[in-house]
């Protein structure tokens, strides 16, 4: 920790050896997203030849335009940010006045309510009458099916409601005593002191309805719906069964390989863009979840 | 006549009939006070009803549908009309090779995850809490917690793409030794080690992050009497630091036990394909495949109920284990 000058011969080796073990751990952790970046912006002959180790190798942005031209790509990417956006608010709109709500001592059946909540993160039906139940709903291949089906989670629930809890009462005393309802209290009090707290939980919703992929991929048919993971995984998937098409492009400015890691880099830029949130609100967030109900 | 003489007893009368009517009014006095604690709250419950609803209709109400676990469930009839046929499901899916491989293969994964992908954080954690330089423990930080928010599509991307024969970095460093290329993603021998591997790499890094605020808490006074001592660092690690964040890692182990059957499967959805399902195929991929896919949504629903109440059991041991040991449970 500090007294850097007593160590001795044996803690200084240890300190540079691990030094050394943790870079090489960051730079495995760096290396495969700069191959990935430098294979976007290669020829697709050297690409697929194997000749694009760490920069790009006849640097093109062939691919890019590959990407870019692909109607599917804007319609997918448009819908991601849709499926975020509005999930996100629809997650917010109900688990804000729903946390508030279990947080107060004075809400009947309290201890009922919360393990109404708490019980959905232990036991699920599963994948098969989630799915029967989202079909018998009509909420497939539709928008708001896939916006709404997702909003509500426990662990968010009470990750928000522990936090409204250790708000002390005499904040909103004042607020009660000009006349506040508990809309307001809520608006004007809790909301404004509760800013990390709150931003921790959109964060999580962000980050899941971006790169959700897999519900996605089972309720939407309709490809003008299809969210941007989806068509990424369609493209990787055609591609690489088929064969011909792969061979097709062996020649070309472009290839398979540089085309999927074109839209790669396209859909992690978002996400590298919040960064600097997401790392500053989500270790704070699984550190308050650590202490579930 | 006795009573104006013994004064008492117009006193006790008076007690007991004072105690009639308070009962006799408590009931109607409750009803009230329920009521009036309904129109004075009821904002309260309308914020909560939202949330309630929801729970009810997306979470609770497939509960309900489970039951065609154990029914002959076809699409016309509905959930509620279609035949009880009792445990034929359960039979069908324990005399089929697909399910019971799948089942074998949940727990070999998840034992592989445990055995390599739990110690991996704790390791990390230590190697930062020993790193001076703030400047370089923030950058790896920054650089080891990214790869747990890209999705597992991508993921998938990355792996698909650095272990293809033709083109994957893999294949050419192997080619440098002489190696021939391998397609390594159709080979059932690999899968689990990419799998596992491609876990600890995603999530490792992120996962240390409960262990070095574990850390943080560790009290400075222990090291600064172990350097009065002239502990060295090394020993110092064994002897104050793994000790102090001990109860972390066994409620971490314990949470990571209970959740044992959540095998990432959309990970595996992604690299898995008829060649390697031998070996990667998971109960919750052979739901995907056999309901979703297939169409038997009561057996897969089955083969559903019966990982769900193995989780269950699993994570309610785990927390009553934890209660047991630590005296906090973790809910």
């Amino acid at each position: 920790m500090t007294n850097m000058n007593l160590y001795s011969r044996g803690d200084k080796l240890f300190v540079v050896v691990n030094m050394v073990l943790i870079a090489l751990f960051t730079l495995s952790t760096l290396y495969p997203f700069i191959y990935i970046a430098s294979l976007s912006m290669s020829t697709g002959y050297e690409a697929r030849a194997g000749n694009v180790i760490l920069t790009p190798v006849g640097f093109t942005l062939e691919a890019y335009k590959q990407v870019l031209s692909e109607p599917l790509f804007w319609s997918s990417y448009g819908n991601t940010f849709i499926y975020t956006i509005g999930g996100t608010l629809m997650s917010l709109a109900f688990i804000i006045p729903g946390a508030y709500a279990l947080s107060k001592p004075q809400l009947y059946g309290r201890r009922f309510w919360n393990l109404v909540v708490a019980f959905t993160m232990w036991f699920n039906a599963g994948l098969i009458p989630f799915f029967l139940n989202m079909r018998d709903l009509g909420l497939l291949d539709s928008y708001f099916g896939i916006i709404i089906g997702f909003a509500v989670n426990g662990f968010n629930i009470i990750l928000l409601r522990n936090f409204f809890e250790g708000i002390p009462q005499s904040f909103e005393e004042a607020a009660r005593m000009d006349g506040a309802n508990e809309f307001q209290v809520l608006w004007k009090v809790y909301m404004p002191l509760s800013k990390p707290a709150i931003a921790t939980v959109a964060l999580f919703c962000i980050v899941s309805r971006w790169n959700g992929f897999f519900w996605a991929m089972v309720l939407l048919q309709d490809e003008d719906k299809i969210p941007l993971q989806v068509y990424l995984r369609k493209v990787i998937a055609e591609l690489s069964d088929d064969e011909e098409f792969a061979t097709s492009l062996l020649s070309a400015a472009y290839s398979f390989e540089t085309v999927s890691a074109a839209i790669i880099v396209c859909s992690i830029i978002p996400i590298l863009l919040i960064y600097p949130f997401l790392q500053k609100y989500f270790s704070k967030g699984i550190l308050l979840g650590g202490v579930k109900e | 006549m006795t009573n104006e003489l013994d004064p008492s007893v117009g006193q006790t009368e008076e007690l007991v009939v004072e105690a009639r009517e308070s009962q006799r009014v408590r009931k109607p006095g409750r009803v009230v006070r329920v009521g009036d604690h309904f129109k004075r709250e009821w904002q309260l419950y309308a914020m909560l009803i939202p949330t309630i609803i929801w729970l009810l209709v997306f979470l609770y109400k497939p509960m309900y549908g489970l039951q065609i676990a154990f029914k002959d469930y076809s699409i016309f009839r509905g959930v509620a009309n279609s035949p009880w046929i009792g445990l034929e499901h359960f039979q069908t899916l324990f005399g089929n090779d697909q399910f019971l491989r799948a089942l074998k293969n949940t727990i070999i994964i998840s034992f592989y995850g445990l055995i390599f992908g739990f110690p991996m954080p704790i390791v990390i954690a230590l190697m930062f809490n020993e790193i001076l330089k703030d400047w370089f423990k923030k950058t790896a930080q920054t650089i080891v917690y990214l790869p747990h928010f890209v999705s597992s599509v991508i993921i998938a991307g990355i792996v698909i793409t650095a272990f293809s024969p033709s083109a994957g970095i893999v294949n050419t460093i192997l080619g440098w030794f002489g190696i021939d290329a391998i397609y390594f993603l159709t080979k059932p021998e690999w899968f689990r080690p990419i799998f596992v591997g491609t876990g600890i790499w995603q999530e490792a890094g992120f996962q240390s992050i409960v262990y070095l605020a574990a850390i943080a808490g560790v009290s400075p006074t222990l090291y600064e009497s172990a350097v009065v001592d002239g502990a060295s660092r090394w020993q110092m690690m064994w002897k104050i630091t793994i000790p102090s964040i001990m109860p972390t890692i066994i409620i971490m182990l314990i949470i990571r036990i209970g959740n044992m059957l959540e095998v990432s499967f959309e990970m595996i959805i992604l690299l898995y394909q008829p060649a390697t399902f031998e070996t990667a195929d998971v109960v919750n991929t052979f739901i995907y495949r056999q309901g979703i896919q297939g169409g038997q949504y009561d057996l897969a629903a089955a083969a559903g109920l019966f990982n769900a109440v193995v989780a269950f059991v699993l994570v309610m041991t785990a927390n009553t284990i934890s209660k047991r040991y630590s005296r906090t449970s973790l809910w």
